[in-house]
């Protein structure tokens, strides 16, 4: 029951919407692309779909051709970002619709339905209209509209996206239960939220300008991102990429900033590089051989930690501090960065070594 | 003060509306003399009501008879009506979730071909409807007027349905076709019950426009088919008194009325609250 795409393009007129992808999705899984916003997963989810014809390449589901199958025999479901019901029928009639064509018989319908929207958590609102409801309970009678028909593919599109951020933390949580329910199907979870991807996702795929440019198990890719658009994509806030150098024994960054080689950097050979810095792991003080002065741009509170956007004569720094702090635009802060923390990449920016754990 | 002057506002043009017809309805029920002792309105108080003027319209007193020219009007309404709300509804889903087109002519060129037909006066066309309906034998009977109706009602229809298409997101049909519908059933099962008020309004724009059309009722039908338009207009022509003339007005709005009022609940239920966030 597994999923090839095989080479899949979508070329309109001169703009590149989907190209070369190649990947094989396996029932039982959860697949989490993930992108910046119009990297193209959602075209390439409507693609899957039947919604979008492709240009280029194959599709097979099952070892056959899967582009002969018009979107209504595709076995497809698929949640929305914006949460899309139908507004005439209640919760009940929403979550019954995609079973009246199952041949079920109408009372083993409606109790399938109930039982799916007590999973979801809405068996007091069953009678209600979707405009009666909140945001994020009128996403769960969608996700219970598209689990209910246990399709051979689950296709869902940033659902968390227009959520507010205690809802998506419970409905992270309650999707992995969820989605062990849909064993036979190929579930493909697209999000911009590297935690999510690490929560729901059995594999990790990254897309960027219409491409999969990296693809393995969420924590591996992670850990390894094999470019520094993929650093930047897996990790929130960004990573911060800065000027680097190894020379005569030597570690500077900026050229200006210099310590003695790292562990992980030894034997690497003499030349510029950038170097890739997480957030958390830059601190704010000045300690060690590694330190600069930067001017505050912004600095924003984010649940218990604080994010501080740095100018330094080295570039663009972000730093994620423990606690809330309070800093306003033009403060001068001094940061310490850990060399041994350092993703080195080349000049193009291809890894050449990641930090470990 | 706003609401005392929205109030007044709203009065003033109930009564604007409704006073030439309630002069209408209240002279069908004059004799001779009220009608001459000026305006008078209330009945029983000011003047005796009297049956006569519908007595002359629905054949009692053997001077006319309106019944049969009711009959033909409503057959007539209500098949043109019916076929251009399906035919122009499904047209103008297709335009709405749909690319046409030929090189760089659209959809709004199709739309805007549609609506243009209307910008003809009807003289124009009278002749070829005529040579038409008289080729195919269909001169004087119900079907040819209920097909030369159709094609200037389903213009109008098209035109305020595919608007109101575009208004009902796109991904409701989708969502339709991925749990299993294909086109033609998303239509039917997920987007016509959201239709509602918009075939309401599309219906009562065409059953007012095919319940009052006179010119081609009167070029294309005779004597086996006169609608009511074209009846009321030929009693007008005679010795017709006042009060007689009045009851036939009102008798050929009444089922109008009745139609609206009937039509009218659906137009309340629009909105697609519920449907995308």
């Amino acid at each position: 029951m597994s999923l090839e795409l095989k080479d899949l393009g979508i070329t309109d007129g001169t703009d590149m919407i989907l190209e070369g992808i190649t990947y094989t999705f396996e029932p039982g899984r959860v697949y989490v692309l993930m992108g910046r916003t119009l990297s193209g997963k959602t075209s390439l989810m409507r693609t899957i779909a039947g919604l979008l014809d492709f240009t280029d390449g194959d599709m097979y589901f099952n070892g056959e051709d899967f582009d002969v199958l018009p979107t209504w025999k595709r076995s497809t479901s698929m949640v929305y970002q914006q949460f899309i019901n139908y507004p005439n029928r209640t919760v009940l009639g929403n979550v019954l619709f995609p079973l009246l064509r199952s041949g079920l018989s109408k009372a083993e319908a409606k109790a399938k339905a109930l039982e799916m929207i007590d999973k979801v958590g809405l068996s007091s609102f069953a009678d209600r209209k979707p405009g009666q409801l909140s945001g994020g309970q009128q996403q769960r009678v969608a996700i219970a509209r598209a689990l209910i028909r246990n399709s051979n593919i689950l296709l869902l599109d940033e659902p968390l996206m227009n959520l507010d951020y205690k809802l998506r933390e419970q409905l992270r949580e309650d999707f992995r239960e969820l989605f062990t329910t849909s064993k036979d199907s190929v579930t493909i979870y697209a999000t911009t939220e590297p935690a999510e991807a690490l929560l729901v996702g059995d594999e990790l795929l990254v897309m960027h300008e219409g491409r999969i440019i990296q693809s393995g198990v969420p924590a591996e890719v992670f850990e390894n991102p094999n470019s520094v658009t993929v650093a930047q994509i897996v990790n929130e806030p960004p990573m911060s990429v800065l000027t680097a150098e190894i020379s005569n024994g030597t570690f500077s960054i900026g050229h200006r900033m210099k310590s003695q080689i790292p562990a992980h950097l030894v034997g690497l050979p003499d030349g510029d590089y950038q170097a890739g810095f997480r957030a958390s792991e830059l601190t704010i003080g000045s300690e060690g051989d590694m330190k600069e002065e930067g001017e505050v741009d912004v600095a924003e509170v984010a649940g218990s930690e604080t994010l501080i956007y740095l100018n330094t004569p080295t570039g663009y720094t972000i730093v994620q501090e423990e606690g809330i702090h309070q800093y306003i635009s033009g403060d001068k802060l001094g940061i310490t960065i850990p060399p041994e923390r350092a993703f080195l990449f080349d000049l193009s920016g291809n890894l050449v070594v990641a930090p470990g754990n | 003060m706003s609401r005392i002057f929205k109030y007044a506002f709203v009065i003033f043009w109930t009564l604007f509306v409704l006073a030439p017809l309630s002069w209408a309805l209240v002279t069908s029920f004059k004799t001779p003399a009220a009608v001459n002792q000026g305006a008078t309105f209330i009945p029983w108080v000011q003047f005796d009501p009297t049956l006569d003027g519908w007595k002359d319209i629905l054949g009692i007193s053997g001077y006319a008879n309106l019944i049969p020219n009711m009959i033909n009007s409503m057959i007539i309404t209500f098949f043109a009506s019916l076929i251009s709300v399906t035919l122009g509804g499904l047209a103008a889903y297709g335009l709405s979730r749909f690319r046409y087109g030929w090189k760089y002519y659209g959809n709004s060129d199709i739309i805007f071909f549609f609506i243009a037909q209307r910008i003809l006066p009807p003289v124009v066309l009278a002749i070829p409807f005529f040579l038409l309906l008289k080729n195919l034998r269909l001169l004087d009977t119900h079907l040819g007027l209920i097909l030369v109706l159709t094609s200037g009602l389903m213009p109008i229809v098209v035109w305020l349905m595919v608007d109101f298409f575009n208004q009902i997101p796109r991904e409701i049909d989708e969502m339709a076709m991925l749990e299993g519908c294909n086109p033609l059933q998303a239509f039917r099962r997920a987007i016509l019950p959201l239709s509602k008020p918009g075939i309401a309004i599309s219906a009562i724009f065409a059953v007012i426009f095919g319940w009052n059309d006179l010119f081609f009722a009167l070029v294309l039908t005779f004597t086996e088919v006169k609608t009511l338009p074209a009846a009321v207009v030929a009693l007008n022509g005679t010795v017709t008194p006042f009060w007689t003339l009045a009851a036939s007005a009102i008798f050929s709005i009444l089922p109008l009325i009745g139609f609206v009022f009937v039509v009218e609940r659906y137009l309340a239920k629009g909105g697609f609250s519920g449907a995308v966030r």
